[in-house]
């Protein structure tokens, strides 16, 4: 209860603020369909308004700040427009329809959810492999950096048109560059996890005899289990940020990338939007249910009160 | 009957800076039922000495025996149990589970883990703790448990490297009572690092003290007290000689430096 309070307060500043950044980004649209239906605007030229600067037309202009909040196609559409974009393409249409904002997030989740299966596989197990090779330590590692250093706009399109040629398309090319993004932080906490136990610890399973796979499985597994969780918090993430970029040079019909996509092509800013806070609600309920599991699993392994 | 033998022991180790020589010419008989403790200044080898025998580390010249065979073919017949400074129990496991990790680790059938570990916990007095978490304990619970822990399996040599270093005096001297009265009972020899000389003089039949630069032993005092020590031994006047002598030997190998 403590903590709703600053939340909301967060909330409720950033709707403040966005309302007003709304008035001066909408005012010569606004202005333009006023002049249109008779209004008197100052100044009157279209040519003098469009070099005008947008603070100045509000003030000028001040009744048509109404008018900023409710454009069909604004440059920054208002928070309740937005969300009533939200309720209509969610509650309001069948989810098998392509107007369903679910059924575009449906498929950006298979995508996300397929790659970042892929990626942490991929990264437990290069990570498995690093810290008991030392070659692979050497060579996997900085190759591993490298691939996260390119970025992944330049390489979609690349992984798409390459799979495509050898007939693989739909799910799997989206998939594969979620893959691509997530897999990084799952190598990088999982080496620090598995590494975590000190000395000691290692000397203790030393004087048992035990074998490498004991120790593996007895004391860096175990260990590395609050490391792995971080790391699969911003991979999840990182995997739908993926699955989205998938979409985009494909041209692809379906995905929250796909709707920003034609949201842009016919000036759908309302669609644009929409789309983006359907990513950021995915992106929240997922990183929420990893924690959901991270909780369950460390109380059941006792490590947490 | 002579458990661990050691023959002009000597191990340097190569570091950045040169080499480090940690034992020198360290000669040494531990007999059957001994409760050896090891005492000099920081720095002076003790560790390192415990570790050669457990075959964490290996000498560079002289030959150690553990039941006649070498620290490695030891290791691999459950010769001994090594008790770290810190307890260092899993905290995703219950004491219970710990005190399992070294019989499930030698592959103990499940049944017999069980008995081995209720047997345990009886000997260091925490019957009832086998459900509860590492950070539901004390430190000094914490560490009675890593000593059954190590005992699980039932070698007969226990090997302590400050066991009791982290955890203040009264808890201390609880513990000695308790570690003595556990040695009585279960007859294992036992080689004890402190840096306390009190702690060293109630504990032990035979004392080895140490110096540094290069680690070596100095004195080895083999205790004149009687077997059954109650706490107030420490008043008498026998008691008061034996750590005087000690204090000497501490002083001469610290003289030169
Ligand atoms: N792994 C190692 N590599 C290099 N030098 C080491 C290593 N282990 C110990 N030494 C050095 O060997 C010497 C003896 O160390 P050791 O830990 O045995 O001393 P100690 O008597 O146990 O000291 P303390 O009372 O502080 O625990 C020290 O000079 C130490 O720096
Ligand atoms: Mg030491």
């Amino acid at each position: 209860m403590r903590s709703i309070v600053p939340v909301l307060t967060v909330v409720a500043a950033i709707i403040g603020l966005w309302y007003a950044a709304v008035i001066p980004m909408n005012i010569k649209e606004a202005l333009m369909q006023a002049e249109r239906a008779g209004a008197e605007v100052t100044p009157a030229s279209a040519r003098d308004r469009r070099d005008a600067a947008a603070l100045g037309l509000v003030m000028q202009n001040s009744f048509a700040i109404g008018a900023t909040f409710d454009q069909d196609r604004p440059r920054l559409p208002a928070p309740h427009q937005v969300m009533a974009e939200l309720w209509d393409t969610t509650i309001d249409k069948r989810i098998t329809s392509r107007r369903s904002l679910v059924f575009h997030a449906w498929v950006t989740l298979s995508a996300t959810s397929l790659g970042f299966a892929i990626g942490t596989g991929l990264g437990i197990l290069l990570a498995v492999g690093i810290v008991h090779s030392r070659v692979m330590d050497l060579s996997v590692m900085p190759w591993a950096i490298v691939s996260q250093t390119i970025p992944i706009i330049a390489i979609a399109p690349m992984i798409i048109v390459v799979l495509y040629s050898i007939g693989v398309q739909g799910l799997l090319p989206k998939a594969i560059i979620s893959a691509y993004l997530s897999f990084f932080p799952v190598v990088v906490g999982m080496v620090k996890g598995l590494r975590s136990p000190d000395a000691m610890q290692l000397d203790l399973l030393r004087t048992y005899s035990a074998t490498k796979t004991q120790s593996f499985f007895k004391l860096r597994l175990p260990a590395s289990m609050p490391y792995l969780f971080a790391s699969l918090k911003i991979g999840i993430a990182a995997s739908l940020v993926g699955a989205i970029v998938g979409e985009l040079p494909t041209g692809a019909q379906s995905g929250l990338g796909a709707r920003m996509l034609t949201g842009s092509y016919y000036g759908q800013t309302i669609q644009i939007w929409s789309a983006l806070f359907a990513a950021a609600i995915v992106a929240a309920a997922l990183v929420g249910l990893i924690g959901l599991i991270q909780r369950l699993t460390l109380r059941r392994m006792g490590v947490t009160a | 009957m002579t458990v661990i033998n050691a023959q002009s022991l000597d191990l340097t180790f190569q570091t950045a800076d040169g080499p480090i020589q940690a034992l020198k010419d360290v000669n040494l008989q531990i007999n059957q039922g001994d409760f050896v403790s090891f005492i000099g200044p920081s720095g002076c080898g003790k560790t390192t000495f415990l570790r050669v025998i457990a075959a964490l580390e290996h000498p560079t010249g002289g030959t150690v025996t553990v039941n006649g065979m070498t620290p490695d073919q030891a290791r691999q017949a459950r010769a001994y149990g090594y008790v770290f400074q810190a307890a260092g129990l899993y905290p995703w496991r219950t004491i219970g589970g710990n005190i399992r990790l070294p019989l499930e680790i030698m592959g103990y059938p499940k049944s017999e883990q069980a008995d081995r570990m209720k047997n345990v916990l009886q000997l260091v007095d925490l019957e009832g703790f086998e459900r509860k978490y590492p950070w539901q304990l004390s430190g000094g619970m914490q560490q009675r448990a890593s000593i059954a822990r190590a005992l699980a399996f039932d070698a007969d040599i226990l090997l302590m490297d400050e066991p009791f270093g982290a955890l203040d005096e009264i808890v201390r001297d609880h513990l000695n009572e308790q570690l003595l009265a556990l040695w009585a009972r279960t007859g294992k020899t036992i080689g004890f690092v402190t840096h306390s000389i009190s702690e060293a003089v109630y504990l032990s039949t035979k004392i080895v003290v140490m110096s540094p630069r290069p680690g070596r032993i100095t004195d080895v005092i083999e205790s004149p007290l009687p077997k059954d020590r109650p706490l107030d031994i420490r008043d008498t006047p026998e008691f008061a000689a034996l750590a005087h002598r000690v204090r000497e030997g501490l002083r001469a190998g610290h003289s030169y430096d």
